[in-house]
């Protein structure tokens, strides 16, 4: 096991370096003086120059992207042009609320496209199966911020006007206590919950066709015991793995929910900023998610050769 | 002597599917309602796009400020917008817009990745490496992140925003062509072609892209979905079409501040995204089942 961690992390390396210049070099392709953003556009030539000496904007770029790795292994992520403050510790800040709200998420389209894909895979072709899957084909057709509008209407709008109440079920934008979590949790997850009810489902039903299942069959094993001991637990490899996977998707996705319901997550800060041209916090803000998914790619590939040791000596 | 031999190796495999294959693909893809579904949608989708300007009651920009925000009704069968602006009619036009999207951002990933999956595929060894490494870097970003990231180089705008779309869809047909690549080109006939004298150049175009053709067939239907679902987000964010173009995604950002008191602004341009999506994925998991029957059902 240990020598195949060791070359998945030594794989992995150079990716990150990739993607640490691929940001880098991208950031300095936005249109726009970056020292004249922070100088002023009615800054003397003097003060621009001196301003871009100070940057090290007059360095040549791999000097410059060398001084930017030097800084990033430190923690350092630069200074925000709008806030003049460092954008390391609001980066972490609003990092640990879109992971919070990623895990949320994970958690409530894990438990139901995993029940889908079971209830589906168990009755093939029937009612309940055609039922499942249209479910999860909703769920990966529905656009994430049209699904948002549409819930912060029913529970906040139509529903507490139905039953009287005085205030919405749900508050519908903020952070703060679980009820603010619950809107944009099942908002984010809709898309995760129909890929991991499909992958359970076709999961299950690879498993089933095998011999042994046939012969714990024969040998008179009740269907129930067949179907959780026998086909979920090898199901449940593949959907591990797309599990892990939508993990770091929601990552990402996170940044239309976090627009729709103000989520103080690191999504809106990036669109907050693009608009803003707020250069170091996009680079901040992208690099992060970028390497947050990359890590959690690696955790699932290293889970995955946990689970089955066919992978590790492959 | 060689010649005679490319055309016989030619024939025999260059055309995997054949009229009577493509009537039994059919005849498959037919068996399943869901796919059928599908179709009906994209195809009533394709015939709007189409035929908008000659079906829409009014032109997509015709504002009415007396009109304003107003309810589905028998003038404005699905209401109008913040400019009195008729949300039906606008609905139509889109579906071009989110027709446009959807074929040009499948164009680049196709143009792109197609053929440099086949490459990578084909060649392996270096040029597989340098190209698969540079895949990972792509898809080390989550996709609607990497659009966004695009976007912010590029700058706003729905042309911007259909090629950051496209883009995103490359390291997923390389990844997908070179799959395929490196089971076809183990095959006797490629290498019986090989043996003949062909060029890498003819064997990759003639002998190997063909018997790749239905994955790339599947996928851009998925794709073209996806691209939709990614151009949308992005018109929502503001980092789309601009606000006078009657884009989907766009149309419903502009509603959503009025999503109390004018619910029916987001309601239909979501709903519209929603079929169209839906229709393209129905399509692609249907074309997937009648081109490979060992996928049927999974």
């Amino acid at each position: 096991m240990l020598p195949y961690i060791a070359r998945r992390l030594l794989y992995a390396i150079p990716t990150l370096i990739g993607v640490t210049f691929v940001v880098f070099i991208s950031v300095r392709l936005i249109p726009g003086d970056p020292a004249v953003a922070i100088a002023g556009e009615r800054a003397t030539p003097q003060l621009i120059a001196q301003v871009r000496q100070e940057l090290g904007l007059d360095q040549p770029i791999l000097t410059q992207y060398g001084r930017f790795m030097v800084k990033l292994v430190q923690g350092d992520l630069g200074t925000s042009l709008r806030t003049r403050l460092p954008v390391a510790p609001e980066v972490w800040r609003r990092l640990k609320q879109t992971l919070l709200l990623a895990t949320a998420s994970l958690v409530l389209a894990s438990a139901v496209g995993m029940f889908l894909g079971i209830v589906s895979a168990t009755r093939p072709y029937s009612l309940w199966d055609n039922a499942g899957m249209v479910v999860a084909l909703l769920g990966v057709s529905t656009p994430v911020f049209w699904l948002g509008l549409m819930l912060i209407m029913l529970f906040s709008v139509e529903l507490p006007r139905l039953l009287g109440l005085g205030q919405p079920i749900f508050p519908p934008t903020g952070s703060g206590t679980w009820r603010h979590v619950v809107m944009p949790a099942i908002t984010l997850a809709a898309y995760s919950t129909g890929i991991i009810a499909r992958m359970t489902r076709s999961a299950m039903l690879d498993v089933v066709a095998h011999d042994y299942i046939r012969t714990a069959r024969a040998k008179g094993v009740p269907e129930r015991r067949i179907t959780y001991r026998h086909a979920l637990r090898n199901a449940l490899v593949p959907v591990i793995t797309v599990q892990g996977l939508q993990f770091g998707t929601l990552l990402g996705g996170a940044v239309l929910t976090e627009s729709v319901f103000a989520w103080p997550g690191l999504g809106r800060y990036l669109v907050d900023a693009i608009f803003q041209r707020d250069y170091p916090v996009v680079q901040a803000a992208i690099l992060v998610i970028a390497i947050g998914f990359i890590i959690i790619n690696l955790v699932v590939d290293l889970l995955y050769a946990l689970v089955d040791p066919r992978i590790r000596y492959g | 002597m060689a010649d005679q031999l490319h055309g016989l190796i030619d024939q025999a495999h260059a055309a995997p599917v054949g009229r009577g294959a493509v009537r039994t693909v059919w005849k498959r893809f037919v068996r399943r309602p869901a796919a059928l579904f599908g179709l009906v949608i994209v195809t009533l989708f394709l015939a709007i796009a189409v035929v908008a300007p000659y079906i829409a009651p009014y032109d997509a920009n015709e504002a009415d400020f007396f009109r304003a925000r107003q309810g589905p009704s028998q003038d404005h069968w699905l209401g109008t917008d913040e400019l009195g602006r008729d949300v039906f009619s606008r609905l139509l036009y889109g579906a071009r817009i989110s027709l446009r999207i959807g074929i040009i951002a499948v164009a680049i990933g196709v143009g792109a990745g197609v053929p440099l999956g086949l490459i990578a595929g084909y060649y392996g060894r270096g040029v597989d490496n340098l190209i698969m490494r540079l895949v990972d870097i792509m898809l080390s970003f989550p996709s609607i992140l990497l659009a966004i990231g695009l976007v912010a180089i590029l700058g706003p705008g729905l042309n911007n925003a259909i090629i950051a779309v496209g883009v995103v869809a490359v390291p997923v047909y390389i990844r997908q062509v070179r799959a395929s690549v490196l089971g076809v080109k183990e095959m006797e006939f490629v290498a019986a072609a090989r043996a003949a004298g062909a060029s890498d150049a003819r064997i990759m175009l003639i002998h190997v892209l063909p018997q790749c053709i239905s994955p790339i067939l599947v996928q851009s239907s998925l794709q073209i979905a996806s691209a939709i679902l990614s151009a949308a987000g992005l018109g929502f964010l503001g980092l789309g079409a601009p606000v006078d173009v009657p884009e989907w995604g766009t149309m419903l950002a502009n509603g959503r501040q009025y999503v109390f008191s004018a619910p029916h602004l987001t309601m239909f341009p979501g709903l519209a995204i929603m079929l169209v999506v839906m229709g393209f994925n129905l399509l692609g998991d249907g074309l997937r089942d009648a081109l490979d029957p060992r996928m049927r059902g999974r």
